[in-house]
């Protein structure tokens, strides 16, 4: 192990590992901590300047209860639940079954066509951003949740496909051929005998893509326009125009924004590393 | 690594239908359809179209005008795209930052003490949440009468920079927002990495009285390179798409001081300076050469893995 195991030092440079720790933890998650205690101060804490000193009241529950009440955070939300789950759905089902196909048959483009799925996820957004614009403008999909499903499971697909086929690549490829030396169709051997498998990866991809399609913002910002099909992140945006300075309703929305994919990413940790540290022990 | 040529052993010959004899040269297009056909729509022929669309004068709606490599050469000459270009290199310099950084935090956790996956865990969040957030709570500390930044000068009565309507810190500001979540990101790689160290190596070099820099330098880093590999690379893709804190802090302001490729585009092409897709579509391109740049790397990299049996 390295560095050395701190167990293996004096008792002085334990303890002081063991202080420096959380003083670390508080200066790095320091601008995280400033907006949770910003989200339950009062208005007036916030009009007399009082934003690092103690909140003169709690208002938990009045703050959050007015962005509530008061804006249409919550429809941002449950639009957000609306593009991401689908999306999930659909960008693993495509990258499921192509990732099998790149991993399991061998044939003339398939090298070709694995890495431009690599390259296609690496592209900057912006050089696809008035085609698919005018696309989904053309088809009627400009300004809906729909549009923007279809987008993010097209682009994701590449990624998904990456991941799926190396993991399906690493597993023992003798029970596909025993598979078809009985007779079994390729398609109940992917059903039946590579779907179970690639359980771990699909859970790894899931919690991955919750997190990059929440937190999306330039296609939210160019592919909708209304509040009705409005994600969080552009929500947040344009009301952070309409709060000016109302910081404790602009960091209780913040904190809402994020809660979603910092809690996916507690409870699906293990999956969550697994799935973004691909290709960091190997090659 | 099983070898994955096969042919269809154990199939009887003939008399079987054209789909029987040839089910494994068509099953994986099979497989393999929807996926091509989303990718090629949504994200293969938009880069084509716009290459295309670079060499016209359009506004979005009413009929595209050819103007040849006109858009290119007005670009030769913009003193806005000069400063994105500018803006983009800083950030890509300063965006490695993270991969250092990273190491260092990844190294400081790397124990064994109770608690530490907790630590952890906390230390990589503010890579969970999302640009828009880091955004808004950066530009808050900046806020030179009520931010982070106004209480530490109010300690000797100074009067705070303003950051984020500075042209000499506007970047920096922004990008030492954007450094925050990626030296998570790498952080993360590195302590799986790090995880993977073959700890006979470690032993041996403490045998031979290495410790320290020499260690690291010597025996641990070498055996990171994949991770250090991949920190480049997301760090690199990183820098080039940093559009969401940009739009969030500054909106490329003030007087297009803190504007970056990718956000100068959609400005050209996308908002109240008006809808020139075509001036916008060249500046996709130039972005998206660059990123090809590093994109082909990469692939020739993972190639030479693949031919190696990876």
């Amino acid at each position: 192990m390295f560095p050395r195991p701190i167990e293996k030092s004096s008792a002085g440079t334990q303890t002081a590992y063991k202080i420096a720790l959380p003083v670390a933890l508080i200066i790095w998650l320091l601008p995280l901590i400033a907006v949770m205690v910003t989200s339950i101060r009062s208005a007036g804490d916030i009009n007399s300047g009082n934003y690092w000193g103690w909140p003169t009241s709690f208002n938990l529950v009045e703050n959050y209860t007015a962005i509530f009440t008061n804006s249409p955070l919550g429809q941002f939300i449950w639009n957000s639940l609306k593009v991401t789950i689908p999306t999930i759905i659909l960008t693993l089902t495509l990258s499921c079954l192509a990732g099998y196909a790149l991993a399991v048959y061998k044939f003339r483009l398939n090298l070709t066509l694995f890495f431009i799925f690599i390259a296609g996820n690496f592209v900057p957004f912006q050089i696809l951003m008035v085609p698919v614009r005018d696309l989904s403008v053309s088809t009627g999909l400009y300004d809906t949740v729909t549009g923007l499903v279809l987008f993010h499971a097209a682009f994701q697909a590449g990624f998904c496909t990456l991941f799926m086929r190396n993991f399906i690549r690493a597993l023992p490829f003798e029970l596909i051929e025993s598979a078809r030396i009985e007779g079994v169709s390729e398609w109940r051997i992917f059903w039946h005998l590579v779907l179970p498998l690639v359980k771990p990866a699909i859970a790894a991809l899931a919690v991955l893509e919750f997190t990059f399609i929440w937190n999306d913002y330039f296609w939210a910002t160019v592919l909708v326009n209304g509040q009705h099909a409005m994600p969080i992140t552009a929500g947040l945006k344009s009301l952070n125009g309409q709060w000016i300075s109302q910081w404790h309703l602009i960091s209780a929305g913040s904190i809402l924004a994020a809660l979603p994919p910092v809690a996916m990413f507690f409870l699906m940790q293990k999956h969550f590393i697994a799935g973004l540290t691909l290709g960091a022990t190997k090659g | 690594m099983t070898d994955v040529s096969h042919t269809a052993t154990g199939m009887p010959p003939a008399q079987r239908s054209w789909y029987r004899r040839n089910r494994l040269a068509v099953t994986p297009w099979l497989f393999l359809a929807p996926a091509i056909l989303f990718f090629t729509v949504y994200v293969i022929l938009p880069i084509f179209q716009s290459i295309w669309i670079s060499f016209y004068e359009w506004d979005g709606l009413g009929e595209k005008v050819w103007v040849g490599t006109a858009n290119y050469v007005e670009l030769m000459d913009d003193d806005r795209f000069y400063t994105s270009l500018k803006n983009n290199v800083i950030w890509l310099v300063l965006y490695m930052l993270a991969v250092p950084a990273g190491l260092f935090i990844a190294l400081f956790l790397n124990q064994t003490v109770t608690g530490i996956r907790l630590y952890k865990s906390l230390f990589f969040f503010p890579f969970v949440i999302s640009q828009v957030v880091v955004g808004l709570v950066f530009a808050w500390f900046y806020d030179p009468s009520n931010g982070i930044l106004a209480l530490i000068y109010s300690i000797w009565d100074g009067k705070p920079p303003a950051i984020l309507s500075d042209e000499r810190y506007v970047t920096y500001g922004i990008i030492a927002a954007g450094l925050w979540p990626q030296i998570a990101y790498c952080m993360i790689l590195f302590l799986t990495g790090l995880n993977n160290v073959s700890p006979d190596q470690i032993e041996a070099g403490r045998l031979d009285g290495a410790k320290g820099w020499r260690m690291l330098w010597h025996v641990v880093l070498p055996q990171l390179r994949p991770a250090t590999f991949i920190a480049v690379v997301v760090t690199v893709i990183g820098a080039l798409r940093s559009f969401d804190l940009v739009s969030i802090m500054t909106q490329g302001g003030p007087y297009g001081s803190s504007n970056v490729l990718a956000y100068y585009m959609f400005e050209t092409a996308l908002s109240e300076y008006g809808y020139r897709m075509g001036y916008g579509a060249a500046i996709a391109v130039i972005l998206f050469l660059i990123m090809m740049v590093y994109i082909s790397f990469f692939l020739w990299r993972m190639y030479v893995q693949e031919k190696r049996g990876g």
